[in-house]
């Protein structure tokens, strides 16, 4: 009979709110919230690229700021916030940061898009009118290979223009 | 940087052709796979997860070199949760990409090459329990001397690491000579003679490679797996297994980046599948970080010596070009890269005379393969930064010296290759007006210069990597009543946008939108064959398949349409979703009753389309690597600040023109330039695949530098600089409504501009690429003391080249044959169909 080694028990558990729905879910101690979100949660949006912080395709928002979740362990997140990609959009209709990247070019593989996304949301949500500097520097921390960033920058600058408008039309 | 947005300035003329004006060619939009991909529903190989699903980790080797003496698996095999060992006698049968150099083999038997070569696999029921598994393989080694670079390999024939190949250590020795080059140098008034080194680097793609494998409920094997050649990867697993290919089905994940690097057949992916038949249960594996670096296939470093004959007023009167390259421990694309590195020279400018040495040894590292650009990268460089000094000992401007001798359109080169459109000088002219050229070039203050460079790539390799007469793509239509279509084609989605270039291409012939048609890609069980997404070939080969496709199913609607409204079916338009009579407005039936209605005719409506090279007249041996349907063109001015005080360089600004025929979604063919123009830097700037021996005390051991994204230097968004992309469109007929490629050609002048540019600013010369800050301060010494100004290798060894096969160029009355070679004249394959737009 094939035994279960303990360390991979899921013996941890926490309760946290992840895309604004309140989560519980149990999961081996040693687990980083990257691999409960895309193993124990079925949240596969998230990616991981290279296990050491480096190359930023983990980063979700936790309390709203981006970390990479590849160096936050699950058991740091017992009631805190999450949002991952899968959280974006809202009432079946993309995120105005989506449908930019969408028709923009600022996805060519995807594979960084959904860190890219949640980081470019954190910093419209903390500066709605940020320079073309300001989004490179918000964007530092997540590496692309594809696209030479140029379109992700042009896709940050249709969306916050977007998110004014809705927000003068919503007032 | 200014807030000025980089704006590219896309062609406005309207894209007149045979059909009117085109509704979604040309057109910048959304591409298909858009909406999966920002929402992060992708699935990417490593996102599958299936019931019973068990995980797979390889042990790799510490050694750089090794025999292995004994290899005992018994602890791991009790460890709690280990369903299953596997090691090199499981899966002892020979692979590899290139059927001249099978030299590769899932575990190591006994043989080990490189830091991170295989060994073992365990198969366990969690990913943890098979990395602590590892740890419990008992290997005795027995070290063999480690060979770190090919001068090393070739003052050393033992041990050799593998027993194919030329002798010792050197895998592969090519001579060509196209005319008689001696001569030509007799004739010319200056000869210029420069040694330059090419640094390796990898394709660092952020998705790491993965795969599952699962044996069918029905029994057959079913493997997916983030490879950019599904049809590649199905002939090695059938190798491997000994099993009937048509009971083995790849699916091509969409790849989170490939650039060349998921292009071999992969140790990982035939052990899960091994793995997976053994157990019947799904099996998994993905590759760390780290292992990525093991895996490589990138850009092989290259040595290069170029000797070139010029005219006082800068025409080439001949050249000869000799390539060392370091293949590292497997043959992979290697033999082609070799060919590649001495192809494309005669594409750009006239070469009237050309002689090309080429040599390939192997070394102990991670094997090199091919990276976006594949072999013609290196020698670019060389090339174009030569150009430059003979620009100014001729007292010329590099931008008009560049006018005086570009290659014209549909030449047949001094070796044989057959370029397409030349749009070369357009270009550069645009490039040249663009970045205001002429009031910068040597006239900045220290410190800032403008380099400019331009290069050819091609739009296809012209032969399969197995010599075969089949096509090279193969596309499947089926409509269906409600007015979808289903496109089957075995092209691979790796982020390049070829999903998006079959839709595309599918709704403009038809009618309708992408919306309405429906991809089954990179599904060897779905699709007909496509090669893969390699040499830039998909767009041109699979676009023409799927023209044709599409074309054959119109063709059968409209006879069906013009027979229910009776109107000559000449007359039919096809937009919209409709297919109506222009001139009788009222004449219109919707797509979907079209089909219905060719459904009654026909029965059901299905098609097919196919696209196959035309032959190349380079018939010598080792014609094979570098003739292509046609060639794209690009020409780059690059703008660099150098501070004379610490070396740093920064690049504010670049302009790139393009030769693309047609972008056939513009978008997406800017993100491609850009894309290029990024890799470009970062190969220019900062990327280095480099390794160093540990201290005698220790091992001695040759180990990577950097086998991790926290030392390996890629540019981040504070690193891109603004960039003015030109696409020039001047349809070339050979591609699908005349497009050409872009994927990889941009890369390929960025690295020799900013040299040229680093010039122009402190008037060093970088032979060698990376171009850092320290090759800068030690260039700049040189120069403050009096001796030449700059940094690179400064010889180039002798090496024994084997005689060269001689080939008279066209304008000598050559036939594409050698003459000291037997004829070898291709047997006339039957005229294929005209292709398309026919």
């Amino acid at each position: 009979m094939i035994t279960l080694p303990t360390e991979s028990e899921k013996t941890s558990r926490i309760r946290m709110t992840l895309n604004g729905e309140l989560t519980d879910v149990s999961f081996a101690p040693y687990k980083t919230l990257l691999e409960v979100l895309r193993e124990d949660l079925g949240h596969t949006g998230t990616k991981h690229g290279c296990e050491l912080g480096e190359c930023g395709a983990c980063a979700v928002l936790l309390g709203g700021k981006p970390v990479l979740s590849c160096l936050v362990l699950a058991l740091e997140c017992d009631g805190a916030n999450v949002l991952t990609v899968e959280g974006l959009g809202a009432d079946g209709k993309l995120h105005p940061l989506q449908d930019a990247f969408a028709d923009l070019g600022a996805a060519q593989c995807g594979y960084c898009t959904p860190a890219i996304l949640v980081t470019a949301k954190a910093l419209l949500d903390q500066n709605p009118r940020p320079s073309r500097d300001e989004i490179r520097q918000a964007l530092s921390g997540n590496l692309c290979r594809c696209t030479g960033y140029l379109q992700i920058f042009e896709a940050v600058e249709e969306a916050m223009v977007k998110i004014a408008n809705q927000q003068v039309t919503a007032t | 940087m200014a807030d000025q947005k980089s704006t590219a300035t896309l062609p406005a003329k309207d894209a007149e052709t045979k059909q009117g004006k085109l509704r979604v060619i040309g057109v910048p939009r959304r591409r298909v796979d858009a909406r999966a991909k920002v929402t992060g529903q992708t699935r990417f190989a490593d996102d599958i997860f299936l019931p019973r699903m068990v995980h797979c980790k390889l042990l790799r080797s510490p050694h750089p070199h090794a025999r292995i003496k004994k290899i005992d698996v018994s602890r791991a095999l009790v460890h709690p949760g280990v369903y299953l060992v596997l090691t090199g006698k499981d899966l002892s049968i020979e692979y590899g990409i290139l059927p001249i150099s099978q030299d590769e083999q899932a575990l190591c038997l006994d043989h080990v090459r490189h830091v991170g070569d295989p060994i073992a696999a365990v198969i366990a029921r969690e990913e943890l329990t098979a990395f602590e598994a590892l740890d419990l393989i008992d290997v005795e080694y027995e070290l063999l001397t480690t060979i770190s670079d090919p001068e090393e390999a070739l003052a050393t024939p033992e041990p050799r690491i593998h027993d194919y190949g030329e002798e010792g250590n050197v895998h592969k020795r090519v001579a060509l000579e196209f005319g008689n080059v001696e001569q030509s140098f007799a004739e010319a008034d200056e000869v210029f003679e420069d040694v330059f080194f090419y640094q390796g680097s990898t394709h660092l793609p952020i998705e790491q490679h993965a795969a599952v494998a699962i044996k069918d409920p029905d029994g057959k094997l079913t493997i997916w797996s983030s490879t950019q050649t599904p049809h590649y990867l199905h002939r090695a697993l059938a190798k491997v297994l000994e099993m009937p290919a048509a009971h083995i089905r790849v699916i091509a994940t969409p790849n989170g980046g490939g650039f060349g690097g998921k292009s071999d057949p992969f140790n990982h992916e035939i052990v899960v599948a091994k793995a997976a038949l053994v157990l019947d249960r799904p099996v998994k594996i993905c590759l760390t970080r780290e292992e990525v670096f093991y895996c490589h296939r990138g850009r092989h470093p290259v040595l290069m010596k170029f000797k070139t004959g010029v005219k006082r007023d800068g025409t080439i009167t001949g050249m000869h070009l000799q390539t060392l390259i370091d293949g590292g421990a497997y043959g992979s694309y290697g033999v082609a890269s070799t060919f590649y590195t001495g192809a494309l020279q005669t594409t750009t400018y006239h070469i009237p005379r050309y002689r090309f040495q080429g040599c390939r040894a192997f070394t102990n590292k991670p094997p090199c393969g091919p990276k976006r650009g594949h072999g013609t990268v290196q020698p670019r460089f060389g090339q174009e930064v030569q150009l430059d000094k003979i620009a100014e000992k001729l007292a010329i401007d590099p931008a008009e010296l560049r006018l005086r001798i570009v290659e014209k359109s549909d030449t047949v080169t001094a070796n044989f290759l057959r370029l397409g459109t030349v749009h070369l000088a357009e270009c550069i002219r645009r490039v040249v007006k663009s970045s205001g050229w002429h009031d910068k070039f040597r006239k900045l203050p220290e410190g800032r210069g403008v380099g400019l460079a331009c290069s050819a790539y091609l739009t296809g390799a012209g032969l399969p990597i197995y010599w075969n007469k089949m096509p090279h793509s193969g596309v499947q239509l089926k409509l269906d009543r409600g007015g979808g279509i289903a496109v089957f084609c075995g092209a691979t989605e790796i982020g390049q946008g070829s999903d998006d270039v079959l839709a595309g291409i599918v709704a403009e012939v038809l009618g309708v939108s992408t919306f309405d048609i429906r991809l089954f890609t990179g599904d060897t069980d779905l699709g007909p064959v496509d090669l893969g997404s390699y040499s830039s070939r998909v767009t041109l080969m699979a676009g023409n398949a799927a023209i044709q496709a599409a074309e054959r199913a119109k063709a059968m609607l409209a006879e069906a349409v013009a027979q229910q409204l009776e109107v000559p079916k000449e007359n039919l338009t096809f937009a919209d979703n409709r297919v109506f009579d222009e001139a009788a407005p009222d004449k219109c039936v919707t797509f979907a009753e079209a089909v219905c209605m060719a459904e009654a005719m026909f029965g059901t409506v299905g098609t097919v389309g196919s696209y196959t090279p035309p032959k190349s007249p380079a018939l010598y041996k080792g014609g094979g690597v570098g003739p292509s349907p046609t060639y794209s063109y690009t020409a780059a001015v690059i703008e660099v600040e150098v501070s004379p005080t610490t070396g740093w360089i920064t690049v504010p600004k670049i302009w790139i023109a393009h030769d693309i025929g047609r972008a056939l979604n513009p978008t997406l063919a800017r993100g491609q330039v850009e894309g290029s123009v990024y890799m470009g830097l970062g190969e220019a700037l900062m990327e280095e695949q480099e390794f160093r021996r540990l201290p005698k005390k220790l091992s001695h051991a040759l180990v990577h530098k950097f086998p991790s994204m926290l030392e390996y230097k890629s540019p981040t968004s504070l690193d891109m600089p603004e960039v003015f992309t030109e696409l020039i469109e001047e349809p070339d007929p050979r591609g699908p409504f005349g497009a050409k490629e872009v994927g990889q050609g941009p890369l390929l002048p960025i690295m020799p501009a900013v040299a040229n540019a680093v010039y122009d600013a402190v008037g060093v010369r970088i032979d060698e690429v990376p171009i850092t800050p320290e090759k800068i301060m030690k260039a700049l010494a040189e120069k403050k003391a009096g001796r030449a100004p700059r940094y690179g290798p400064s010889h180039f060894p002798n090496i024994e080249w084997p005689e060269a096969l001689r080939v008279p160029p066209p304008w000598e009355g050559g036939d594409g044959n050698a003459v000291n070679e037997p004829a070898r004249r291709a047997k006339p394959r039957p005229e294929k169909e005209k292709v398309h737009n026919s």
